[in-house]
């Protein structure tokens, strides 16, 4: 077991991936000469060659296609959108195209794709630079969508995503790049499809995934503290979704707060509240609630910043008002 | 502003066939034109016709005029080639060797067409003949093809991509951006444009800033050539020739093909837009009937050839059709079958598809 940071653990996966397999490719913008925007491909193209490890012009649409055309011949391309917020411009390669090629020829060809992006915001990157679009892509049936908030996940995950046939959307966030944890030398993978629960409780459930499930976590912490019990359900993968694990862990807890860092209309969350009153609504002693990002186009001012964004805070008050009912905590 | 329908018209004036020497000819090959081109015309005749009975639903876009363009393309391509389309395509797939059963039974939605059903008039596919799809999205087909030919030059296989698509395709993003790419990495791939002249109702001159399509390509330093596509043999030496460039150099090319559509852009297409006497001009530039022409007074064939191959390529037809009405259809069951490649859980299957279909179809 060796603990190393969330990017470290991308970066020795890519490489060990690109190392096992000749028909990995890596693509983006920047990702060899200048070593990854967030250094995720450092190193890489030293040791790899400009034949694996491929500097593309900035054109999303375009080289998003082309790796998925390359993928219908047989390469496992590993495509970097530098954020999620350029992936707009390749959204009709990703949802057109690789989602549908599978099923809609019958079957015949397959598009083992992964597109590496991060989601979210960090610092004062304002309105184009900070947004959460996983729902977009979770939204459509044909791709898989995970996730992963610690680095044995990012590790495994990505693993998974690679070795896939299918096109997977693999989210990452700038916030956890540094983040560190545990993950073992061997050559595990995680299970694309499955939640995992990350800490065990009894008083209430929140359902959480990627950045939010370390502030989960630290919330948990915090009011175990006050001997409020927190079990924190990690998504990990929004498609499929496991539905199961979320569902029996709200039948032990009878209440939810569910949390993601997208605009709170609309976001992960509405599908999330939506699935635990539809399976265990006799469960729940409290409505379902919903943490999300103020709905505004992020403003740069750094205090604004600040409070449009799904916090610590904003999880506690919903958690409390949850708990209202049960005991009186406020 | 370019007076439209004097272009047109200049087009039409391009597609006047040159008289080929067929000396150097293999007989056997250039019947076996007239015989694909025949297939192509009354499978696409019959394909109307099944439309308007409701046997076929969607959308659906029929080659009649294209016939010597696709049929020239095919005869220059080789089996290790791949090929994109747009939702044109019908025509394509057939001269690429599948059986016009299989293509009438997808048009028909049934388990036994190329894709099982599940893809319809614009998304036809057939991994072994690597005809790699219709794609119904203007354009989307063009950065995936650029792929493919990625792949073929990372794998060193010598072979190369034909990307087809219509005029107005030029002018969407994915194009300039794919030959950006193409251009950059030297890829095996050439862009095929079936130039009939209008993007639905759309003249080529209102579209797009350069007409000449061949032209577009300068900005990439991406080789261009206009070909006249009513002529069968002038587009299968224009192929052969930019393929064999394209394979030896892994230079990319544009062939502007100038083609006629007979019809609308669609079946439900009226055709409002065009004039009669521009219809009734360019249907005179009518490739079977031109290429019948020309191969009666070469006396390769005779008329008793051409009304035997009539006959054939009839019964061809009606068995294609009796197939479609003959086949299954796709099973409630399976409705989820290939959503993915790789299983994975939390994935609905068989028990789920026959409960949404129960619920569905009010037995629940």
């Amino acid at each position: 077991m060796a603990v190393i940071t969330y990017r470290r653990a991308l970066n020795e996966t890519l490489s060990g991936e690109l190392a096992r397999d000749p028909n990995v490719v890596l693509m983006g913008e920047e990702i060899g000469v200048f070593q990854g925007s967030y250094r995720v491909t450092e190193g890489l193209l030293e040791k790899f060659g400009p034949k694996r490890v491929v500097d593309t012009p900035i054109a999303e649409e375009g080289f998003v296609g082309l790796a998925t055309g390359a993928a219908m011949l047989g390469l496992r391309p590993v495509v970097e959108i530098m954020t999620i917020n350029f992936i707009l411009v390749a959204v009709d390669q990703i949802v057109n195209h690789a989602s549908k090629i599978h099923y809609m020829f019958g079957g015949q060809v397959r598009v083992p794709l992964v597109i590496r992006t991060p989601s979210g915001g960090v610092g004062q990157l304002a309105a184009t630079h900070s947004q959460s679009f996983e729902n977009w892509f979770a939204y459509v049936p044909g791709l898989k969508v995970v996730c992963p908030s610690t680095p044995y996940d990012a590790r495994g995950l990505l693993r998974a995503a690679i070795r896939d046939d299918d096109p997977v959307i693999f989210i990452e966030s700038l916030a956890l790049y540094d983040t560190k944890g545990e993950t073992p030398e061997d050559d595990y993978t995680v299970q694309i499809g499955t939640a995992d629960v990350k800490r065990e409780g009894t008083d209430i459930t929140v359902v959480a995934y990627s950045r939010m499930t370390a502030i989960a976590l630290e919330v948990a912490r915090r009011l175990e503290q006050e001997g409020i019990s927190v079990e924190v359900v990690d998504v990990r993968s929004l498609r499929p979704l496991d539905r199961k694990t979320i569902v029996n862990s709200v039948k032990k807890t009878n209440h939810a707060v569910v949390i993601g860092e997208d605009w709170y209309s609309y976001g992960v969350g509405a599908e999330l509240a939506a699935t635990i009153q539809e399976e265990a609504f006799d469960y729940l002693d409290a409505p379902v609630l919903r943490v999300g990002g103020v709905e505004v186009p992020l403003p740069y001012a750094n205090h604004l910043s600040q409070v449009s964004k799904p916090s610590a805070h904003s999880l506690l008050y919903a958690i409390r008002k949850s708990l209202q009912g049960k005991r009186r905590v406020m | 502003m370019t007076n439209t329908t004097d272009t047109t018209h200049a087009a039409l004036a391009f597609m006047d066939i040159e008289q080929h020497d067929l000396s150097n000819e293999d007989i056997n090959d250039l019947q076996h034109y007239y015989y694909q081109m025949l297939l192509i015309r009354r499978f696409e005749e019959r394909t109307s016709e099944m439309y308007v009975k409701a046997k076929i639903g969607g959308y659906c876009h029929l080659n009649l005029g294209e016939e010597a363009t696709i049929v020239g393309l095919m005869a220059a391509l080789q089996p290790e080639d791949y090929i994109y389309t747009n939702y044109r395509e019908h025509g394509y797939i057939i001269a690429r060797g599948i059986s016009p059963g299989k293509v009438m039974a997808e048009l028909f939605g049934k388990e036994t067409g190329v894709a099982r059903g599940r893809g319809g008039s614009m998304h036809l596919f057939d991994n072994d003949a690597h005809f790699m799809g219709g794609y119904a999205i203007v354009g989307g087909q063009i950065p995936l093809a650029v792929g493919a030919a990625y792949a073929l030059k990372y794998q060193e296989k010598p072979s190369v991509v034909v990307c087809q698509m219509g005029d107005a395709t030029t002018n969407i993003g994915a194009w300039h951006e794919s030959l950006n790419l193409a251009g950059l990495y030297k890829l095996p791939v050439l862009f095929f444009i079936v130039n009939n002249g209008y993007g639905m109702g759309t003249p080529v001159s209102s579209a797009s800033a350069e007409p000449e399509l061949y032209k577009k390509g300068c900005a990439y330093r991406i080789h261009g050539e206009k070909v006249n596509g009513v002529d069968v043999l002038a587009v299968r030496d224009a192929v052969r020739r930019l393929r064999q460039r394209a394979q030896d150099a892994g230079e990319p090319a544009i062939l502007d093909v100038a083609s006629f559509r007979f019809r609308g852009h669609s079946v439900i297409d009226s055709d409002r837009y065009r004039s009669p006497d521009l219809i009734k001009k360019g249907r005179e530039h009518d490739p079977v009937r031109m290429f019948a022409a020309q191969l009666l007074d070469a006396d390769l064939v005779s008329e008793i050839w051409i009304r035997e191959v009539a006959q054939r390529v009839e019964r061809e037809v009606q068995e294609a059709i009796d197939f479609a009405n003959s086949s299954p259809d796709p099973k409630y069951e399976e409705l989820f079958d290939n959503m993915y490649a790789t299983p994975v859980p939390n994935t609905p299957g068989s028990a789920e598809a026959v409960e949404a279909v129960r619920i569905n179809r009010g037995e629940a």
